[in-house]
């Protein structure tokens, strides 16, 4: 086999080295600070103003009724139908929804692709 | 040449790795192309009325959408419309940040296409070892940002993020990685024989040529066009930095690739001068949701050329009218110029040349116009077809190309 003249160099500084990716799922990969992935929601924080819903772009946030806040709703958010913009926590006035590091979250049922509080 | 001895090839319009899928009819003869016939508008997503059923805020996020790739460009351009259109301004450093954005996704962008140009030619080894480098650029906007492609970085009125010390030292560092990896992608670029033999004198577009079919971005600059929105109509914080405009003028594929790699050189140089001198205070002004009546243009230089975005506003919160010209439909003349003449076996590299992804050619049908037999080909099998052809046909191909 005939190797690329100017290429071989390099092609073999890269034999003794360790690969480049990394066996996920079996090792654990860490998001970095400040990565968009499934929301968190604090019920106390809440006021029920539902603008986190009107900014929604995708319409993943649903407004239900909820006797726990000053506007008697609280929002459901639709993980299968966000895109993960954070919009939401830019627009809450409270900080009631907080984006985390979390990026595992299949699941079997639509139902259980909400974040909301309990 | 008599017209029965011709081949009608039609490629696509299936092509769903491709952002806008494209139908081409080839006539061959042989094995050379004769005549291309674009057809395009096959992946009418509807995104420009939808756009007016959404509020600028939402506005946003769907037009980053339009292309996951130069997601940032579109992103920014709308940021910088809607603001001109609202009358407000961004302060300088949620525009300095905007412009990091910009010119990290292009090394990232262009860095994705070498190694694409690499993979389409046959040198997987290449292409492989670019797009590990790829992740650092990726790593430092996931850093930034929040995420690796849609980075939602741009909002009306400045930048949702701002960038912390350490964010900027370890910028700095991949950053100087990077540098190094290019010129080393440079150096092999110009000397490997396997690369020269692919891409010296291949898809020739004349200068002239891609000034009559209008050309943007790197594939006009790669036939000898000045043309840059960047240095001719300067935004964002371009006419602070100092950055040359890469212009080759051999007009082939191998200007293609090298214009390229001279401009993740050149953002490299930007992407440092910005972050070392990053001026203090706030990065966004509030936006008051509503945009009087009046419409506006604005114009990105993005990954693949000169994006220009519309806004027709008439004082509510959702404009009235909203309107795109991405950079790949005005260079899809440009890529008929470059294909005819050429072999079937250039076929995916010259479309590769203009960066629209369009190499992903899915599947092909080709028909023979006598006998009307059918068959289809994949993008594997073209690939394949191409490598296996030019095992055969290099030296002769070479030897007629390298005589200019």
């Amino acid at each position: 086999m005939r190797l690329p003249a100017r290429f071989s160099p390099e092609l073999l500084r890269h034999v003794p080295r360790k690969p480049a990716t990394v066996m996920y799922p079996f090792v654990p990969v860490e998001a970095p600070e400040g990565f968009r992935g499934k929301h968190e929601f604090d019920i106390e924080k809440c006021v029920g103003c539902g603008l986190c819903a009107r900014d929604c772009p995708s319409g993943a946030i649903e407004m239900v009724p909820d006797e726990r806040t000053k506007g008697k709703k609280r929002p459901v958010i639709h993980l299968d139908r966000c895109l993960f913009c954070a919009q939401c926590e830019e627009s809450c006035p409270r900080g009631a929804i907080k984006l985390t590091k979390v990026y595992e979250m299949a699941g079997y049922k639509r139902e259980e692709m909400v974040v909301t509080a309990p | 040449m008599s017209e029965e001895r011709m081949f009608r090839i039609p490629v696509g319009p299936q092509h769903p790795a491709l952002k806008e899928p494209i139908n081409f009819t080839f006539i061959v003869d042989g094995e050379r192309v004769v005549d291309v016939k674009p057809r395009i508008g096959y992946n009418h997503r509807g995104i420009e009325k939808l756009m007016e059923s959404k509020t600028y805020i939402q506005g946003l996020y769907l037009i980053e959408r339009i292309c996951g790739i130069c997601s940032a460009a579109h992103q920014g351009c709308y940021a910088q419309n809607i603001e001109e259109a609202a009358g407000i301004e961004a302060p300088p450093r949620g525009v300095y940040l905007r412009t990091l954005i910009w010119e990290l996704e292009r090394i990232h962008s262009h860095l994705l296409w070498v190694g694409v140009a690499y993979h389409e030619i046959g040198f997987d080894t290449l292409f492989m070892y670019v797009w590990r480098d790829r992740e650092r650029v990726m790593d430092i906007l996931e850093m930034i940002s929040g995420n690796r492609v849609n980075y939602a970085m741009n909002t009306i009125g400045g930048v949702r993020r701002d960038v912390t010390p350490e964010i900027v030292d370890n910028a700095l560092k991949a950053l100087d990685y990077l540098e190094e990896r290019t010129k080393y992608y440079k150096k092999v670029t110009e000397e490997d024989d396997s690369i020269l033999a692919r891409t010296v004198n291949v898809g020739i577009l004349k200068t002239e040529d891609a000034k009559r079919l209008c050309a943007v971005g790197p594939t006009a600059r790669a036939s000898g066009l000045k043309v840059d929105v960047r240095r001719d109509d300067p935004y964002g914080a371009y006419d602070e930095l100092d950055f040359d405009v890469v212009v080759y003028d051999t007009c082939d594929l191998t200007a293609r690739v090298l214009v390229r790699i001279d401009e993740v050189l050149e953002s490299i140089k930007m992407c440092r001068q910005i972050l070392q001198n990053l001026p203090s205070g706030p990065v966004r002004v509030k936006f008051k949701r509503k945009v009087p009546e009046g419409e506006s243009i604005s114009k990105v230089e993005a990954p693949r050329g000169e994006d220009l975005h519309y806004v027709k506003a008439n004082g509510t919160e959702k404009p009235e009218r909203y309107k795109v010209r991405a950079p790949t439909l005005a260079n899809i003349p440009s890529v008929c110029e470059m294909l005819k003449g050429g072999y079937i076996a250039d076929i995916p590299i010259v479309f590769a040349g203009i960066d629209p992804c369009i190499a992903c050619t899915d599947r092909m049908l080709f028909i023979d116009v006598n006998t009307e037999r059918k068959w289809m080909w994949t993008e594997e099998e073209l690939r394949m077809y191409a490598r296996k052809w030019y095992k055969k046909h290099l030296k002769e191909v070479v030897r007629e190309r390298w005589k200019c």
